[in-house]
């Protein structure tokens, strides 16, 4: 379960990028945080992976106060999150194969579980043709699903997005959708920052509208109504 | 176990992939590791040069040629004795004699008067080496002070004292000119490779964010940096040695025309294993601080 307990992120008088958020998410919910640029998506998304820290209120995230975790034991919280970005943020020099297998050696997986799982993962996501390519050999769609299926390798209990589909076509937007469902319905708890209407719309999950850096709107069965 | 195999794949692969960039990090460090190396062969050079000239300057005391040798060899003891001596020779009449005719052996005008006098004309002498060049002045005062007058004949600090003051003034310049470009340059070579390096990590600032975000602790982060680091530093200091040895070879017979005690090559095939050994240690430390330092502050968030 994740809770936002009266959180409120201030980074100047003039720049406040949440003011007393509070909302909760149970494991295994899909659940859309939506909102115009400068709503204060993406300071969500970074408090939540302990990027930043609130300057008031609480986080949780299962067992973890994720607003009180010291410098050094962000890595092991990291492990239980995957994260997918706008930008991809894959490792530039290190081959598709590489990329996902990286979470997974970072943790001290066996060798042998690596050479097993990443395989699987890539065939998941379509990519098991391409295990040998470098990033830049792909296309923005296949960038997105090697960030994913990086997010996934480890069975993350959450799986947090930031515009995943910012940089993508139609086509790609709807596969990555489709694979994020997917994960959700394998037992993650999925939250999407996103301010496409149409993703939205489709999906009929849960909708959580931020403005100005407050919850306007929590709906069970939400649409994106904003501009 | 897993981790440190890992941390050293990362680490040479990054190596590798990152192509011109580490070359053109090399190149700088080899740069640098010539310049230490310089500094090194030029510090030994230049000991020898130092110690050639003050081997060269000694004082020589010569005694009236009535005065007894053991009377001389007393003096000689007490002049042992003075912690500023670093050796005493005595020379006796026959003994100077003996040197001088086998420097003039070929010379029939100086052995043919030497062979018309009936007695020896040469003095006895005690010729003085002293410790620290500095110290000459001191010996020579002792001498005037020990009412020897009357035993002396001459002491050749005093017509020498010009020559040995400009020679100690030489000697005391080329060690603190050695000191200081030693102290320069090896900081000048330290900075650059830090800087090159630091800047080959800064490049990369935007992959660590990455890192950190998959959960990569900070020892898997660094590791690969401090991998690379040694392989830049293992690699700079073989090749920079390579191309040092044919310019020892060039320079050699050029040291040896200044400096005739000296000679730059047999040192160098003398101490080849310590030369690469100190190239090593310069090179790789320098690398594993560089990355290490570097890295630092991408670490912190």
């Amino acid at each position: 379960m994740i809770i936002f307990q009266n959180v409120s992120k201030v980074y100047t008088d003039s720049l406040v990028a949440l003011d007393k958020v509070n909302f909760k998410v149970q494991s295994g919910e899909f659940v859309s945080v939506v909102g115009k640029s400068g709503a204060g998506k993406s300071t969500v998304v970074r408090l939540l992976i302990g990027e930043e820290k609130p300057t008031k209120g609480q986080i949780f995230f299962g067992s973890y106060e994720v607003n009180k975790l010291k410098t050094n034991e962000l890595p092991e919280f990291r492990r239980h999150v995957g994260v997918i970005f706008q930008d991809f943020r894959l490792l530039a020099k290190k081959t598709v194969f590489e990329n996902v297998s990286f979470a997974l050696e970072v943790s001290g997986r066996p060798q042998k579980e690596i050479n097993e799982f990443v395989p699987q993962v890539l065939e998941m996501v379509g990519l098991k043709e391409k295990t040998k390519s470098f990033p830049t050999e792909l296309s923005g769609g296949e960038r997105q699903r090697v960030a994913i299926a990086r997010a996934m390798i480890n069975r993350p209990d959450l799986i947090i997005a930031d515009e995943p589909t910012g940089n993508l076509d139609p086509l790609n937007t709807w596969e990555v959708i489709k694979i994020l469902t997917k994960i959700n319905e394998l037992g993650s708890t999925v939250i999407l920052a996103t301010h496409d209407k149409e993703v939205i719309n489709t999906l009929g999950q849960r909708v959580i509208t931020l403005e100005n850096g407050q919850v306007i709107k929590d709906e069970a069965n939400g649409r994106f109504l904003i501009g | 176990m897993v981790t440190l195999s890992r941390i050293i794949k990362y680490g040479v692969q990054a190596f590798l992939r990152n192509g011109w960039l580490s070359v053109s990090t090399i190149s700088i460090m080899i740069l640098a590791a010539l310049v230490f190396e310089g500094l090194i062969i030029f510090n030994v050079v230049g000991k020898s040069a130092i110690q050639s000239i003050q081997d060269k300057i000694d004082i020589s005391v010569y005694f009236k040629s009535n005065v007894a040798e053991d009377s001389i060899l007393s003096i000689k003891r007490s002049l042992e004795n003075l912690s500023e001596v670093k050796q005493v020779d005595y020379i006796s009449r026959e003994q100077a004699l003996d040197n001088f005719k086998s420097r003039h052996e070929n010379e029939d005008a100086i052995t043919q008067a030497l062979n018309e006098l009936d007695s020896n004309p040469l003095l006895a002498s005690l010729n003085i080496k002293a410790k620290d060049p500095h110290e000459y002045g001191t010996i020579a005062d002792y001498l005037q002070n020990q009412n020897l007058k009357d035993q002396i004949e001459k002491v050749t600090y005093a017509q020498n004292q010009v020559v040995i003051e400009r020679l100690i003034a030489l000697i005391d310049t080329l060690k603190n000119t050695g000191i200081t470009l030693t102290v320069f340059l090896s900081f000048l070579a330290i900075m650059v490779t830090f800087n090159t390096i630091r800047l080959a990590i800064f490049s990369n600032s935007d992959q660590i964010g990455i890192m950190r975000l998959v959960g990569a602790s900070n020892k898997f982060i660094q590791g690969p940096y401090v991998v690379e680091g040694v392989l830049y530093g293992v690699i700079s200091a073989i090749i920079s040695f390579v191309i040092l040895i044919p310019i020892v070879g060039f320079l050699s017979p050029y040291i040896n025309n200044f400096i005739p005690e000296m000679s730059l090559s047999s040192y160098f095939n003398n101490s080849v294993w310590q030369l690469l050994l100190y190239q090593l240690a310069f090179c790789v430390g320098v690398g594993i601080l560089s990355s290490s330092i570097a890295i630092r502050r991408y670490l912190r968030t």
